[in-house]
């Protein structure tokens, strides 16, 4: 057993010294403050990799002066397992299955991207059904990523209740995506040139039923938790980021959007069913956590209302296009955007021709977003941290690919 | 085991006390919230949600490994992740379980040809329960938690019976 485990552990040699208290984190400042005559020292203290509140496995090194932080330093790379190196063996209608343990709580937007991209290397005429069905997987999807995050984000704030109501809507959006496309959470549903299945008879009512109850309470959770006064004093005013700074860092999705920027993948680039659509983009005002809560809300609803489009007026025809069962591209470089549940999911694809692609880039929102904390995260006390990191809604799967 | 039978009213039972702290252990399973990956979704929120609640059968997360009996390892570990998991175990009180969960903590699953993937937890710490899927279904944890119950007595009867010898 041991010699096994060293062996393993000895291969991640890079990474010793990570794992050392005596090593101080590169980048931090190590001055000590006075304070009434008596020297103080600055506190390095580890959140994560397994913190109940990282939504992952994000390592924070937070150099604290009191309860106030000083500095932070964001370590990524706990998850990474290559999927971009992966992708290059994997055939075009395989590389579906990577992109959904990318971005795992909203497979479907990953899996579109690289479609879309994929499709602009093709010579294939997607069918108008296809994109509704894109459509109506995505927004299903995103519906089931935002509950996931307001679960959690309740959760940061020490509020358990919301997290069972937002579990139990998901269980109910669940089944759904399970009736269109067999998986509870990897989907491998939108393949380039269309999506595997049409919709099962049926699934328009078990649809309809269940967005007959969800406005009311989508009302009734924002009532639950943004209601809540200590919730709301916990988050106003905190981990802002102002429109400069979003736009600086590249931030995009409903941290983007909090701070009043009106960019949305689905209305700059259209894709899929989105242009005939007709929804609202909901901006904040300040970009503070509460905002960033309020868009992600106002999401929701839109992606109910889309929903309901989206059944009532899904066309007749072919679902997928024809696509040889060995897709091979025409060599060239395409990029494809999508709006996913936290931002522009970009798929940049390089083909040579062959049935592999030659290079993939996964551009993933998160990993901007999580810059940003090193930057936002000073000056707030360590109970707040939590909450910013929670309002980020970063996902580490497609943070560290 | 004895006492399942004598919980009637009034009743009494004469019972060893390690079938008596293996009957608590077993029906009380804490694991630490540990989600790595994927998995985490599957094996720890919606297991912990309202559909499957594996609160009914006494297992409930623990954010300190310390206060943990069980460790569900919920995702893909990797050379930087594995040291931290190997801490990790380390820092649970004895008697401690593991579950490997999914394709990736088995064998490394859709990943193992990246070499950064370790290509199972059980190369870093030994594993009592291995659930396959990618990701499981939570009733398959719910069953794995089930199997690790009768582990449980089962070791307990075989300790025993070892001593009566």
């Amino acid at each position: 057993m041991t010699d096994r485990c060293e062996e393993t552990l000895g291969v991640g040699l890079l990474c010793e010294g990570q794992h050392d208290p005596g090593v101080p984190p590169a980048g931090l400042r190590r001055s000590p403050s006075g304070v009434d005559g008596l020297t103080t020292e600055h506190l390095i203290i580890n959140m994560g990799p397994q913190h109940p509140s990282t939504h992952g496995v994000l390592r924070l090194i937070i150099e604290v002066d009191g309860e106030e932080i000083v500095a932070v330093e964001v370590s990524v790379g706990y998850l990474h397992r290559g999927i971009e190196k992966l992708a290059e063996h994997r055939r075009y209608d395989a590389v579906g299955t990577l992109m959904d343990r990318g971005d795992y709580v909203s497979g479907m937007m990953g899996e579109l991207a690289f479609a879309l991209a994929a499709e602009q290397l093709m010579d294939v005429e997607v069918p108008r059904k296809a994109h509704w069905l894109r459509s109506l997987a995505s927004e299903l999807n995103r519906l089931a990523s935002h509950l996931v995050w307001y679960g959690t984000f309740g959760l940061d704030t020490g509020a358990m209740g919301q997290f069972l109501y937002a579990m139990r809507e998901r269980e109910a959006l669940l089944d759904i995506l399970e009736a269109l496309s067999g998986q509870r959470m990897m989907f491998n549903y939108i393949r380039p040139g269309g999506v595997v299945a049409d919709m099962p008879l049926g699934l328009t009512e078990q649809i309809r039923t269940f967005l007959s109850t969800f406005d009311t309470y989508l009302d009734e959770y924002h009532q639950l938790l943004g209601g809540n006064e200590i919730f709301q004093m916990r988050v106003k005013g905190i981990g802002t980021i102002d429109r400069q700074m979003a736009l600086a860092f590249g931030l995009t999705g409903a941290n983007l959007r909090a701070a009043g920027v009106d960019f949305d993948v689905r209305r700059a680039r259209p894709y899929a069913a989105y242009p005939e659509l007709d929804f609202e983009v909901p901006l904040g005002t300040t970009g503070d956590a509460w905002d960033r809560y309020i868009v992600r809300m106002g999401e929701m609803r839109q992606s109910a209302r889309m929903i309901a489009q989206l059944i009532d007026g899904m066309p007749e025809g072919a679902f997928t296009a024809k696509v040889p069962r060995i897709i091979r591209p025409n060599a060239g470089e395409a990029y494809a955007s999508v709006e996913s549940s936290r931002g522009e999911t970009g798929i940049h694809l390089f083909a040579d021709g062959t049935e592999h692609p030659y290079r993939m880039h996964y551009r993933g929102p998160s990993l901007f977003a999580a810059q940003a904390l090193e930057e936002i995260l000073p000056g707030h006390l360590i109970a707040d941290a939590v909450m910013i990191v929670g309002s980020t809604d970063i996902m580490l799967g497609e943070l560290d690919r | 085991m004895a006492i399942d039978k004598f919980t009637g009213e009034n009743s009494i039972a004469f019972i060893r006390s390690e079938q008596l702290f293996d009957f608590a252990r077993r029906n009380s399973l804490w694991y630490i919230a540990f989600g790595i990956a994927c998995c985490a979704i599957e094996g720890l929120m919606s297991a912990s949600g309202p559909r499957f609640d594996f609160d009914r059968m006494g297992v409930f997360f623990r954010n300190s490994p310390r206060q943990a009996d069980v460790m569900i390892v919920a995702g893909t570990v990797n050379h930087k992740m594995a040291l931290t998991v190997k801490r990790l175990y380390d820092q649970m009180p004895e008697p401690k379980w593991v579950v490997a969960m999914g394709a990736c903590a088995c064998t490394g699953g859709p990943f193992r040809e990246y070499p950064n993937v370790v290509l199972g937890v059980d190369t870093i710490i030994p594993v009592d329960v291995y659930i396959p899927g990618c990701p499981p279904r939570p009733e398959s944890v719910q069953y794995a938690f089930i199997e690790l119950q009768k582990k449980i007595a089962r070791r307990t009867e075989e300790r025993l019976a070892a001593r009566n010898r």
